[in-house]
């Protein structure tokens, strides 16, 4: 608990004037971002204003709460890999989930999308309880997730791969399998809505190959444009850019706001700072399995405890960075280092 | 030139027996869990075995042979349920695990004196007490049919009525399967075979999808049991582990996730079985071969060709005669 609170308090506290803070670097990306954010639809406008008023405090209520976690622990053995005492998911918005390697994201993701199951701990989706369900079940209330690690179907063509995601489809029933007539509208309404959402991530001529056959970027979309096929209410992106090249990073970014702006909820776990930063209107910092941080990009990146901890007190200087090799430069770099 | 005919002839009649049509059913199963699900069934021999139980006994108690042929697909069912209950939850190996030991098991109880009654232990059923109401529902005119080389009395425990209805079987078996894989739900099914985690993201109910693949393949695997049964005896220890390993090889040899890959694997692999123990009979008593290869080792050494066998499809051409060289490039694991 006391990490949380010396968290907490440091959070009120810090940002932006924490000892030695070098200028905020505005890369182009950063200022790509500013001018893109900017909401379109009234759902997600409507959470931005909400979030506006909320204290950047951990555990903070949120106006419009979609999922609600309590005192959530997840134990390996003797090692507690995940302990979140409270956390409210605003409904509309672009949540960031980050953190460390070995914080407990990917595992608090799991134990939220029924995929583990937790020690103790209770947490709610849309009001309605997700204790206990499987992974599946918490697919059908509409909260649907991608993995770390892309899952294409690689035998199975993309188009298949796009309707086999389509929900309550009457043909999946055996007894009725067997009778095409019983499901083929079902299907052919599933086959269009799957070949706009192709068309939308620029997918549409690869329909009949293999999804073994695309580029690790192509599977993380096709993976995104799978989860849309189940009409979800909020989708849980795990690294969405992990492993993506930089071309495609923007593009996937550009997908991940869309989301938003059609109204739905994302949570999502990243490394990538700028992406964050890029995209979320909110962010939440987990270390050791709790969260110690959570707020508006900008500020919790400031926080001084999360920058120190988590990020390394030098995560904004390049290291290719010539001025580097400034002894003056260095030489109070080190110099701030001893002070801590 | 007569010998050479004679074992060509005797390959043809392979081709067509019943036994040939038994693995072949047994195999279409067994691509139901291997080839759609991605299931690792090692025990199919047990499923038939099960099969061959549930008719013969049900028979000699005096059920009427469609009722038999019922228990007989409940038996699988059963046992498919008893296996996939427990395993389905773990990771693919142990299911491969618990279904070799399990057949292994059945054949055990078969053959022990505990269940004598029923199962007459370690000699098994003879053909006669249980064949009568299958003999019966021949709608086949008494005597004999010459078909091209090809002899066979009408009716009978080797004969042209078992080899129609065992065929007519896997005809109906092939018809069932293809109708059930070419829609959504069996596209679920090779959704699992590819990523069971993928497919339950997606709010699929993957564990009960695995149970009614694992009980439909059952079930065919205890309808080729009955098959295989009805122009012999049913024997325990000739429904063992040899025979889950030929049906492997029947299905891998046929291409697996193909619709008539199952079929066209048992004819090839029991055809090129047969051609190749009488060629080397006949080789190694009419030639000098005979100092090598003798009469009483021709068996074993056929045996031993079938495991080579299937280890260079494995190794050389895993998606079998049917299957899409293509659809295999993508190692998935």
């Amino acid at each position: 608990m006391s990490a949380d609170m010396s968290a907490e308090t440091s959070a009120e506290n810090a940002p932006g004037n924490g000892p030695g803070t070098s200028p905020e670097p505005e890369s182009v990306v950063d200022a790509a971002a500013a001018a893109a954010v900017a909401p379109t639809s009234a759902v997600a406008a409507e959470a931005r204003d909400d979030l506006a008023q909320v204290e950047p405090v951990v555990g903070a209520p949120k106006p419009d709460a979609i999922l609600v976690a309590d005192d959530v622990v997840r134990r390996f053995g003797g090692m507690t890999a995940v302990d979140v005492t409270h956390l409210e998911v605003q409904r509309g918005a672009i949540t960031a989930l980050i953190g460390p390697n070995g914080a407990g994201k990917t595992t608090f993701f799991n134990l939220l999308t029924g995929f583990d199951t937790p020690q103790s701990g209770t947490w709610s989706f849309e009001g309605r309880s997700l204790h206990g369900k499987s992974g599946a079940r918490v697919a059908q209330q509409g909260m649907v997730r991608t993995f770390q690690l892309t899952k294409a179907l690689s035998r199975l063509t993309v188009l298949q791969n796009m309707l086999l995601a389509a929900p309550k489809n009457p043909g999946e029933r055996f007894w009725l399998s067997w009778l095409p007539f019983t499901w083929k509208a079902h299907e052919k309404a599933a086959t269009d809505k799957a070949m706009e959402l192709l068309a939308r991530f620029k997918l549409d001529d690869k329909a009949g190959d293999f999804a073994g056959s695309l580029s690790g970027g192509q599977r993380k979309l096709l993976e995104m444009a799978r989860a849309l096929m189940t009409d979800p209410t909020m989708i849980m992106l795990d690294e969405p850019m992990a492993g993506v090249n930089p071309a495609l990073v923007q593009s996937l970014l550009g997908h991940v706001q869309a989301l938003r702006d059609e109204g739905m909820t994302v949570l999502f776990v990243e490394h990538d700072m700028h992406a964050v930063r890029h995209i979320s209107d909110w962010v939440v910092v987990m270390a050791e399995g709790r969260i110690v941080a959570e707020g508006p990009p900008r500020a919790v990146m400031q926080d001084q405890a999360v920058v120190d901890a988590y990020l390394g007190a030098h995560h904004d200087t390049d290291l290719g960075d010539d001025s580097l090799l400034d002894p003056e430069i260095l030489a109070r770099l080190e110099a701030e280092e001893e002070k801590r | 030139m007569d010998e050479f005919l004679r074992i060509l002839t005797q390959s043809l009649a392979e081709i067509i027996a019943p036994t040939t049509a038994a693995f072949a059913i047994a195999a279409i199963g067994l691509n139901l869990h291997f080839g759609y699900t991605g299931l690792l069934n090692m025990g199919q021999a047990g499923f038939m075995l099960l099969g061959a139980y549930g008719f013969g006994i049900a028979t000699i108690a005096g059920f009427p042979f469609y009722l038999a042929l019922l228990v007989a697909l409940a038996a699988g069912l059963l046992f498919a349920l008893i296996l996939g209950i427990p395993t389905l939850q773990l990771r693919g190996d142990y299911l491969a695990i618990v279904t070799i030991s399990a057949a292994e098991i059945i054949r055990w109880i078969g053959r022990s004196t505990w269940l004598q009654e029923w199962t007459g232990g370690a000699s098994g059923l003879q053909g006669r007490n249980y064949k009568g109401t299958f003999q019966d529902l021949s709608p086949l005119p008494d005597g004999r049919t010459v078909i091209g080389p090809l002899e066979y009395i009408n009716t009978g425990s080797d004969s042209w009525w078992t080899r129609i209805f065992a065929w007519g079987l896997v005809a109906l078996a092939l018809l069932f399967v293809w109708l059930i894989t070419r829609s959504p739900w069996g596209r679920v099914l090779k959704g699992i075979r590819e990523d069971e985690d993928a497919v339950r993201a997606l709010g699929k109910n993957v564990y009960s999808y695995k149970l009614q693949s694992l009980m439909l393949g059952g079930m065919l695997g205890a309808l080729g049991g009955v098959v295989y049964v009805l122009p012999l005896t049913i024997a325990p220890d000739a429904m063992g582990r040899t025979m889950t390993f030929f049906t492997w090889t029947v299905l891998l040899l046929g291409g697996a996730a193909t619709v008539f890959g199952p079929v066209l694997g048992a004819m090839v692999f029991f055809g090129a079985y047969m051609l190749m123990r009488t060629g080397m009979r006949a080789l190694a008593e009419n030639t000098g071969v005979g100092d090598i290869i003798t009469t009483t080792n021709v068996e074993q050494i056929g045996g031993m060709l079938v495991g080579i066998t299937l280890m260079l499809l494995v190794i050389f051409r895993p998606q079998g005669i049917l299957g899409n060289k293509k659809e295999l490039a993508f190692d998935v694991r």
